[in-house]
């Protein structure tokens, strides 16, 4: 395995360190000292100038307690993350399924679902901004040629939500890839074997494309629930958290509390419990995933190199 | 890497209704995803009273070229041009040094505590960055770096754990025999890192570029929290503001949105086959 001597002395000692040391370095200075840093900060009331107090766990059950725009917010995010995730990896599996099949233009086709992702989430909020507008927006207008008449979208409280999702699943379409290559690694002999055991198209559907395809799912679906509950720029820019709070995102509270009203204690509480979220869920995920996610083997990637 | 070559799916039966089925949903798809794009094109190109049209005008009748020239000068763009060429560059330029060095320590070295440390970078890709953020701010406000660019570059240039990972994995395909004969040369380790993997993992280095490239140029929430003056803007916090701070014609706005998102794909079309070939390949690992 390596090509150092028994024992290594002096340089040749600390050369693999010299060669790690920007990332130790930057790790201690913008990651850990600064994830430390925050956990102190959520014990104490901390505002940027003025006094310093501890507060042990106030902060904590203060958000639980006593902070209506919590518990909007947290509700806004699930709410969100219902639609999104669900949505997002229906569309994707089923786009990358379809380009699958052998079709012409298929460079075209990945190339058109991978565009929206590779400009910047601002430049996809204005063009939403203006696609949504309710008095010229081109939404509508294509819904009423189908006899929709569509509400002011991102000023009706009951759908400016279900109009982030559109908008999400517009810049997603990277996911379309990752499902495409899990698709293209599943050996085609087993379709073979399965058409030749008279298996319908349903039947290899649940039977072969899905377990084969469920790491890739598992993945997927990981990053999709961590994008889902870190949602902020999209409500920045496009309803600013309203009408009346109900696109008020739960990265957009802590945003808040940090840079609009300065309490960087209690914003640093509110980041620990959305780390402590998505930790949660991230393990409630692996933990099911023994039971749907099937790996051939004892190479993960059943087949590829690892 | 490259998982999309090869092993092209045989004609399953090759049933028309199927193909008939794919062809229409991946048509019908384009069009939900293109018609935006479209939007904002034909939007750009209007006249201010074209836009305010119902039904709504597909190809304006006249093309405005000058709303482009308009709403770039409405706006000190240029200087946003400037401060977001800055961060790109240094950050790239950052980003190849440090996570190249890094990649190459964790790939070729065996040494104590290395795989509990490349845990630990594979670990920091699923920090939220709300929990970081707070402090890096108050942080970055001591060392006197808010409202200029330092806080949005210097941190590049101690690597990133996405591809410090990359270039890693890229590094293990590299033969060793090509370092031991380096070796039997008298080539010392920083030698053959500089003379013989970095020329060989140039497509490791290009995705990473343009990875890079992208994300730092998109970005929004770095120069949000980090920059205050106006001077300081890179283009994408421009855009936002240019649309808050005044009613602007969406004509204008529509023309800066595209300027602002050309470069990015202008890039992706000419590294089109490096990203969706090996995005998919790396994530999919």
């Amino acid at each position: 395995m390596t090509v150092q001597p028994k024992k290594l002395k002096g340089r040749a000692f600390l050369t693999p360190y010299l060669f790690i040391l920007p990332w130790i370095l930057g790790f201690l200075a913008f990651t850990l000292g600064p994830m430390l840093f925050s956990l102190v900060m959520s014990f104490f009331d901390w505002p940027v100038v003025g006094e310093v107090t501890f507060v042990g766990l106030d902060n904590y059950v203060n958000m639980f307690t006593d902070d209506p725009l919590f518990w909007q917010s947290l509700w806004v995010t699930i709410k969100f993350a219902l639609l999104f995730v669900p949505l997002n990896l229906f569309i994707a599996l089923f786009l990358a399924m379809m380009l699958n099949q052998k079709v012409r233009g298929s460079g075209f086709f990945r190339t058109v679902f991978y565009l929206p992702s590779v400009i910047s989430g601002v430049a996809l909020a204005m063009i939403w901004a203006w696609v949504y507008d309710g008095e010229y927006g081109i939404f509508n207008y294509l819904l009423s040629l189908v006899g929709i008449t569509g509400p002011n979208w991102l000023n009706d409280t009951s759908w400016a939500l279900v109009a982030m999702v559109i908008a999400s699943l517009w810049g997603q379409g990277s996911m379309v890839l990752i499902f495409l290559a899990g698709l293209k690694s599943i050996p085609e002999s087993l379709y073979e074997a399965a058409s030749i055991d008279g298996a319908g198209a349903v039947q290899k559907f649940f039977r072969i494309t899905l377990p084969m395809v469920s790491p890739t799912i598992l993945f997927n679906l990981i990053m999709t629930i961590i994008s889902a509950f870190q949602q902020l720029s999209l409500a920045l820019l496009l309803t600013g958290g309203g009408p009346l709070q109900s696109t008020y995102f739960y990265a957009m509270f802590a945003y808040d509390n940090a840079f609009k009203y300065f309490k960087m204690g209690y914003a640093s509480a509110n980041s620990w419990f959305m780390f402590v979220i998505i930790l949660v869920l991230t393990f409630l995920v692996f933990k099911t995933s023994g039971k749907w996610v099937y790996y051939e083997g004892d190479n993960r990637r059943g087949g590829e190199e690892a | 890497m490259g998982v999309l070559r090869g092993r092209q799916s045989q004609g399953r039966g090759g049933s028309l209704i199927r193909k008939t089925v794919a062809y229409a949903s991946l048509i019908f798809f384009s069009f939900l995803f293109l018609a935006p794009f479209y939007w904002m094109i034909s939007t750009a190109l209007k006249s201010d009273t074209e836009i305010l049209q119902y039904p709504p005008k597909w190809i304006p009748d006249v093309l405005h070229w000058e709303n482009f020239g308009n709403a770039w000068m409405s706006q000190p763009f240029h200087l946003y041009l400037e401060n977001s060429l800055t961060v790109t560059i240094l950050t790239t330029i950052g980003q190849l040094i440090s996570s190249s060095l890094v990649a190459y320590g964790f790939a070729r070295f065996t040494f104590k505590g290395r795989d509990f440390l490349f845990m630990v970078v594979l670990a920091t890709m699923m920090i939220p960055w709300e929990v970081t953020m707070i402090p890096l701010y108050m942080e970055f406000n001591y060392l006197g770096w808010i409202n200029t660019l330092k806080p949005l570059i210097v941190p590049s240039f101690f690597g990133s754990a996405f591809y410090i990972f990359l270039m890693r994995q890229f590094i293990l395909t590299i033969p060793r025999e090509l370092d031991e004969a380096a070796r039997i040369d008298g080539a010392g380790s920083f030698q053959i890192y500089a003379r013989i993997i970095m020329p060989l993992m140039m497509p490791a280095l290009i995705l990473v570029s343009v990875f890079n490239i992208l994300g730092t140029w998109n970005d929004y929430l770095g120069p949000l929290i980090f920059l205050n003056d106006q001077s300081q803007y890179t283009l994408t916090l421009g855009l936002a503001q240019f649309k808050g701070m005044y009613e602007v014609e969406a004509t204008g706005l529509m023309a800066v949105t595209l300027l602002i998102s050309l470069p990015p794909l202008l890039l992706f079309f000419l590294a089109q086959r490096y990203i969706v070939d090996n995005s998919a390949g790396v994530a999919i690992k």
